[in-house]
Formats: structure tokens, sequence, C-alpha cells
């Protein structure tokens, strides 16, 4: 089984290595995205930031993930199909859709900071927090993907699909961040606590309702 | 088959005093709810709500059904997946958009008082409404009703049949087991003007913000709304059945 999601992974990892076109896409989607921001708002205030902040996570995590299943053909996914379990897979997915959304939350801080000034009082704490919002938001979206990829949607379902249901985990998110811009508010460790939960309960659904998905 | 129609006709029959039930509680909810004079004798209270407090038998019974009726959806959606049996899904979709019609009147009922209650006097209630729309629960309620509405055009998008029904299902279970918590959090976190909230509860509890003589119509006034919601649903699973056999011969 772990065998099983670890070979998985590789070959996602494997793929996204030799088709480099479409990671350096959507470093290209944050750069000039920002650089777009930049050009229309100078200088934020912090609460500005970190409402524009996390949209654009939004829209960065809509158009990383979305290619993660819509790119599997009818024939490859008949061939894992009758190679791996689903639940393996989902648990692949959800994996490297977890390091992809990692490393472009990350990069994402860096241009941010860079171009519209750096509202963070509590340094640390936010690259945490914004690690944990790129985990929760690729979580929930990964498995839109597989919806909208098996109802054979394009990207645009899984914006209706998803805002709706990223919302509370959003004003979680938001409210923890004004929190890291704050110098006098602390973290409250209960509310991070709440987010890792509900990343879990989305792991969980995943693994219980994916199954049903990938019959045909 | 004329021996399966007249025996389910009987059926029908026999089923039918949830409806005269229905009818009942709600003569009493609409007769009882204008005429009685339940409301608790607390000044705070006279003076915030006035004689608009008639309007909880009406609004909040929205929610409760709107609630029930998206939760009898889900268990629908379970069961069909658990047997993949068409009528599930039928059944499934069918309670989410009499579910989303109860959502719609909760809004219109809570507009209504809140143009009495929350809304700046000087202005109109659509310039005020802003104001008082970031409000936890009524952005739950909001979350709510785009959830079953995405999951209608979800449903709708896809051709195959029986695609369709497990997409669907599956949309419905993960949207609601996502929408159930953030309901109950969401209240806990965020500054509320609406009554209720502050102890997790996501609207009022009434045990005790509501004087006993308004309990006896409010639970009643729950029951009733929510029986009529389940029989206009089932009135729609019965025509779109008739309609499903109708293609299927």
């Amino acid at each position: 089984m772990l065998k099983q999601i670890l070979t998985l992974f590789k070959k996602d990892l494997l793929l996204e290595i030799r088709q480099q076109y479409s990671f350096y896409g959507i470093l290209l989607y944050i750069g000039a995205t920002i650089f777009v921001l930049f050009m229309a708002v100078e200088e934020p205030e912090s609460k500005v930031w970190s409402g524009l902040f996390w949209v654009i996570q939004l829209f960065i995590c809509i158009n990383a993930v979305a290619k993660s299943f819509l790119q599997e053909s009818r024939g490859r996914m008949l061939y894992f199909y009758s190679v791996a379990s689903p639940v393996a897979f989902v648990l692949a997915k959800l994996m490297f859709n977890t390091l992809l959304m990692f490393v472009m939350s990350l990069l994402s801080l860096l241009l941010f900071t860079l171009f519209l000034g750096n509202p963070m009082q509590k340094t640390l704490p936010f690259i945490g927090l914004v690690v944990l919002g790129g985990w929760s938001i690729s979580l929930v979206f990964s498995f839109l993907a597989a919806i909208a990829a098996r109802a054979q949607q394009n990207a645009a379902i899984m914006a209706i699909l998803g805002f709706p249901i990223i919302i509370p985990q959003l004003v979680l998110l938001m409210r923890l961040s004004n929190a890291a811009f704050a110098p006098l508010l602390t973290i409250p460790m209960s509310t991070v606590l709440l987010l890792i939960a509900i990343d879990f309960l989305i792991i969980l659904l995943a693994v219980i309702l994916f199954p049903f998905l990938w019959k045909d | 088959m004329p021996v399966n129609s007249m025996t389910e006709a009987k059926n029908y029959m026999h089923k039918s005093w949830w409806k005269v039930l229905s009818i009942i509680l709600l003569f009493y909810t609409v007769i009882a709810g204008f005429l009685s004079d339940a409301a608790p004798k607390d000044v705070n209270f006279q003076k915030s709500l006035g004689e608009t407090y008639r309007n909880l038998y009406f609004h909040v019974c929205m929610w409760f059904a709107m609630m029930i009726l998206f939760t009898i959806s889900v268990v629908n959606a379970i069961k069909y997946l658990r047997t993949f049996r068409d009528k599930y899904d039928i059944y499934s979709r069918k309670f989410a958009v009499i579910g989303i019609v109860f959502g719609v009147l909760g809004y219109a009922t809570g507009m209504i008082w809140s143009s009495f209650t929350w809304a700046d006097p000087n202005k109109q209630v659509v310039n005020a409404f802003s104001s008082f729309a970031r409000d936890p629960k009524l952005i739950g309620a909001a979350i709510a009703l785009l959830v079953y509405f995405a999951y209608l055009i979800l449903r709708d998008s896809i051709q195959d049949m029986d695609k369709r029904a497990r997409i669907s299902s599956v949309y419905n279970i993960f949207a609601y087991a996502i929408l159930f918590p953030a309901i109950w959090i969401l209240p806990r976190i965020l500054p509320s003007l609406h009554p209720g909230g502050s102890d997790g509860n996501p609207a009022l509890d009434p045990k005790d913000s509501l004087g006993s003589g308004m309990r006896l119509i409010f639970y009643p006034a729950v029951i009733g709304w929510t029986l009529l919601g389940i029989w206009i649903a089932t009135l729609k699973i019965r025509t779109s059945l008739i309609k499903e056999q109708k293609l299927s011969k």
C-alpha cells in the first residue's frame, strides 16, 4: 500500500520534471498576477495585503491543481485502475499537490513581500500559516479536481464547486494572518488546530469517497 | 401493473396522516402566531423587537426546514452510493431543491425582519444591507445555498445518467460534511448582531431566549413547516418518477 502510494507519487514528480512547461507556466502565472497587483495597488495596508494574498493563493491553487486529474487520459486511468487501489491513487495525488502548493505558496509569499511590502510582524509563524493554508486549499481543490475530471468539465466548475466550501477555512486563515500582522495579538493555537482537524476530515472524506468516483 | 398501482394508492391514503398534521400545525402557527401575546415581558426584548417577534415562527422555521431537507438529501445520496438505485438519486436532488426554496424564503423573511431591527432607520434597507451582511449566520446560510446551487449545476451538467448520479452524490456528501462543521464553527469566531451564537449555537437557543408561551407555538411551527417541505418534495419526486417510467417504456 505504502509502496503503491510512493510509486504513484514518484510518477507524478517525474512527469512534472519531464514536462517542465506546465510547472513554469504556473510560475509565470504567479509572477504575472502579482506584477499586475503591484501595478494596481501600491503598498496596501495589512488587511488588504492578506485579503489579496489569500485570494491569489486560491487562484494559483486552482491552476496548479486542476491539471492533476484532468491530465490523465481515459486510457491511462484505466491502466491505473487495473494496477493500483483507488485509495493509494488519491493519497498519492493529495501528497503531490500538497508538495506543489507548498512550493507555489512560499514562492508567492516571497514575491508578495518583494513587490507589495512586508506587513509581517511575526515572520516565522506567518510562513507556517502560509504552508498550512496552502495545504488546506490544495486538499480541497485536489478532490474537486477529481470530481471535475470525472464530470468531464473544465477548471471553471472547480471554482463554482470549491469557493463556497473553502470560505470557512479562508475566514479562519485571514483571522490568523491578521493576528500575525498585529504586534500585540497572539496567534490562537485552537484555531490552528481546528484548521488541521478540517484538513484531516478532508483527507478522510477523499479516501472514503474517491473509490466511488473512480469506478466507471 | 393495475394491481400494483392500486396497492400503492391505498398505501398513500394510509400514509397521509402527516399531511393533515402539517396543515393543522400550520393553521395553528399562523393563527396563534399572530393572535397570541406570548412575548416575554422583558423591557429589552420589547424595545428591540416589538411586535416583530412573531416573525420567529416563520423565519427560524425556514432555516430548520432547510437544514432538515438538506440532511435528508445527503442521507439519500449515501443510500444511493450503497445501493446504486436511481430512485435515491432522484430523492436526493428533489430534497435539495426544496431545501433551497426554504433557504431563499428564510433569507426573505430575515430581510423583512432586519429592516425593522438591524437596519439604520435613516437609510433604505438596500443600502444598509452590506453593513450587516457580514454576520456569521448570514455567511453560513449563504454557503449552504451556494453549495447546493453548485450541486444542481454539477448534476445537470453531466449527460450520462449513471455517472451523474454517482458524481453528484459524492459532491453532495463531501460538501455537506464540510458545510456542517462550518455552520457550527463560524459563529464562535466572528462577531455577530444575530441573537444567540456566542455559545456556539448557530442561531438562538429556544430554551433560554423564548418564553414558554412562544415555545408552545415555535416547536409545532418547526414541525409543520418541515412536513410541508417534505410533502412538496414527495410530490416532485412522484412526478419525476412517473416521467422516468414513461421514458423507459
